[in-house]
């Protein structure tokens, strides 16, 4: 395993892309492992390239209208909403 | 319950009659269920109430099961072993000490201790089949496309199947007659492969009378002596019964495990994108904008092995990773396929332990996640083959469950259900 194979920059980096905030013990910690872990990936390099022969199958039905949830089911989850809405924090 | 099996204690009865009443059935709690929290092991969904049922669910209710509980599971799905439950491990039924089998564990234990008839899992990578080997009892992962996943939360779409857990072969696949066939909201699904008046359970006649079987010797390299030992056993009881066997290579499967967790992170990568705290799941109390509420929400409610894996998966798919990971992924995924139809086309049914290792103690190998990934090196190919596969009881070692995993071509669990009814 090469030491610096993932740096700790490179985990808040993806972790930033993910949107998933990290303390500085778990970006040390997934550093170690994803050294590991994607040096092991980098054995995909030995397969060969295979045709794909998917057998694919359009599945169609009529786009008519039907039932779905109400506004009040889809919201009894939500932390927060107004006048029928999901409410978010700001965009920016 | 001492082996902390449940998340969720519930009876949800089903119709006054049909061919599951009087049958009790643990779901695992990563399939929705109308008016019961459905947590998916994860402080992200503590407190989700889903407003409707997977169409298993509803398949269930019809045919008068009663469910009496939303099994334990690894957070999403992601894990061997049962330890990545924000809800705590469950102790192994059928090993005490021991882990039950991930990532369906709580499902398999229920039916181990007799706390259900039977159980419904899903199959990711292996998550029907490693728990049932290591609790002793029967799981079926069912052909890509055969059961509906609407209603299941989805971890790594391209390869999950719901598949039901018995204590024999016949039980499970009973189960498997009522939650099988296609669903309009499902357009993966695909109809009944079954001829009229043909169901799963009665394919359990246990007559292997001529079966011809492969043996991967890719699947026994590295495996512990006793497991190999123990499948051999049952593979000559099998023989006692008129089958037979001869070795077969499959190449690709040195690559499978990697091929099916970069493909599999990848998945949840996106598929786990849809936690964001404003619609359903935890939400953090944060300052800050979209973005900033967003991560921080993710930190809190996310576990370990679950954070791992979105960022993995999104390494695998960022700008100039994405062709030396995923699309080479895909590439050992389609190499995967082709080997095990050439593989079955010389032989009725392919056999390999089910798990290479007996049971973890409990705690045992928490640490080192590339250990973990490997422990499920025979249970992958299938899924990335879109094929069935069966584990059975193949009998102990050192007094810990060993499973024989059987696998068979596209659709065919009936010949599956057949020949692992020879031995429960």
């Amino acid at each position: 395993m090469s030491d610096d194979a993932v740096s700790p920059e490179e985990v808040r980096h993806v972790a930033g892309l993910a949107r998933v905030d990290l303390d500085d013990d778990e970006v040390d910690r997934f550093a170690r492992q994803f050294a590991d872990i994607l040096e092991y990936f980098e054995t995909l390099d030995e397969v060969p390239e295979v045709d794909r022969e998917a057998a694919l199958t359009n599945v169609m039905r009529p786009d008519e209208e039907r039932d779905s949830l109400d506004r009040e089911a889809a919201l009894e989850n939500a932390s927060e909403t107004e006048d029928g809405y999901f409410k978010g924090p700001n965009v920016s | 319950m001492s082996e902390n099996i449940y998340i969720t204690e519930e009876r949800i009865e089903g119709a006054d009659d049909g061919p599951l009443s009087g049958t009790t059935v643990a779901v695992k709690d990563n399939i929705s269920t109308e008016g019961v929290r459905t947590t998916c092991g994860s402080k992200m969904l503590e407190e989700y109430v889903p407003p409707y049922d997977a169409t298993v669910v509803s398949r269930l209710k019809e045919a008068g099961a009663t469910i009496v509980g939303k099994a334990n599971m690894d957070e999403f799905g992601m894990g061997t072993t049962n330890e990545t439950s924000h809800f705590g491990s469950v102790d192994n039924p059928a090993a005490p000490g021991r882990v039950p089998g991930g990532s369906s564990g709580g499902s398999a234990a229920a039916v181990a201790a007799g706390e259900a008839d039977v159980a419904l899992g899903s199959d990711t990578g292996g998550s029907v089949r490693c728990p049932a080997a290591f609790c002793g009892v029967v799981g079926i992962k069912p052909t890509y496309g055969l059961v509906s996943r609407y209603g299941l939360v989805a971890y790594a779409n391209s390869l999950e199947q719901i598949g039901p857990f018995g204590e024999t072969v016949e039980d499970a696949a009973q189960l498997l007659d009522v939650i099988a066939g296609d669903d309009e909201r499902d357009a993966t699904t695909r109809e009944l492969p079954l001829e009229e008046g043909e169901t799963y359970a009665d394919a359990a006649t246990g007559d292997v009378d001529g079966l011809q079987i492969g043996v991967p010797t890719e699947l026994l390299d590295g495996a512990d002596e006793g497991v190999v030992e123990t499948f051999w056993d049952a593979i000559a009881e099998l023989e006692d019964r008129g089958a037979e066997y001869h070795e077969v290579s499959l190449p690709s499967v040195e690559h499978a495990v990697e091929a099916y967790y970069v493909i599999a992170m990848s998945e949840a990568s996106s598929n786990l994108a849809r936690f964001d705290g404003v619609r359903y799941g935890h939400s953090a109390d944060a300052e800050g904008n979209w973005n900033e509420t967003f991560a921080r929400t993710r930190e809190e409610g996310f576990g370990d092995e679950v954070k791992r894996r979105i960022l993995l998966g999104t390494y695998a798919l960022s700008a100039g990773y994405h062709d030396k990971y995923y699309k080479k992924a895909q590439d050992a995924r389609a190499w995967v396929k082709r080997d095990f139809d050439e593989a079955l086309s010389d032989a009725d049914v392919l056999a390999s332990p089910t798990m290479p290792v007996p049971p973890f103690e409990l705690g045992e190998s928490l640490d080192d996640p590339l250990q973990m990934y490997l422990a499920d090196a025979n249970t992958v190919p299938v899924n990335l083959a879109d094929l069935p596969a069966i584990s059975v009881p193949a009998g102990e070692t050192d007094g810990l469950p060993v499973g024989l995993q059987l696998v068979g071509p596209a659709f065919g669990e009936r010949r599956l259900i057949r020949a692992a009814s020879a031995l429960a």
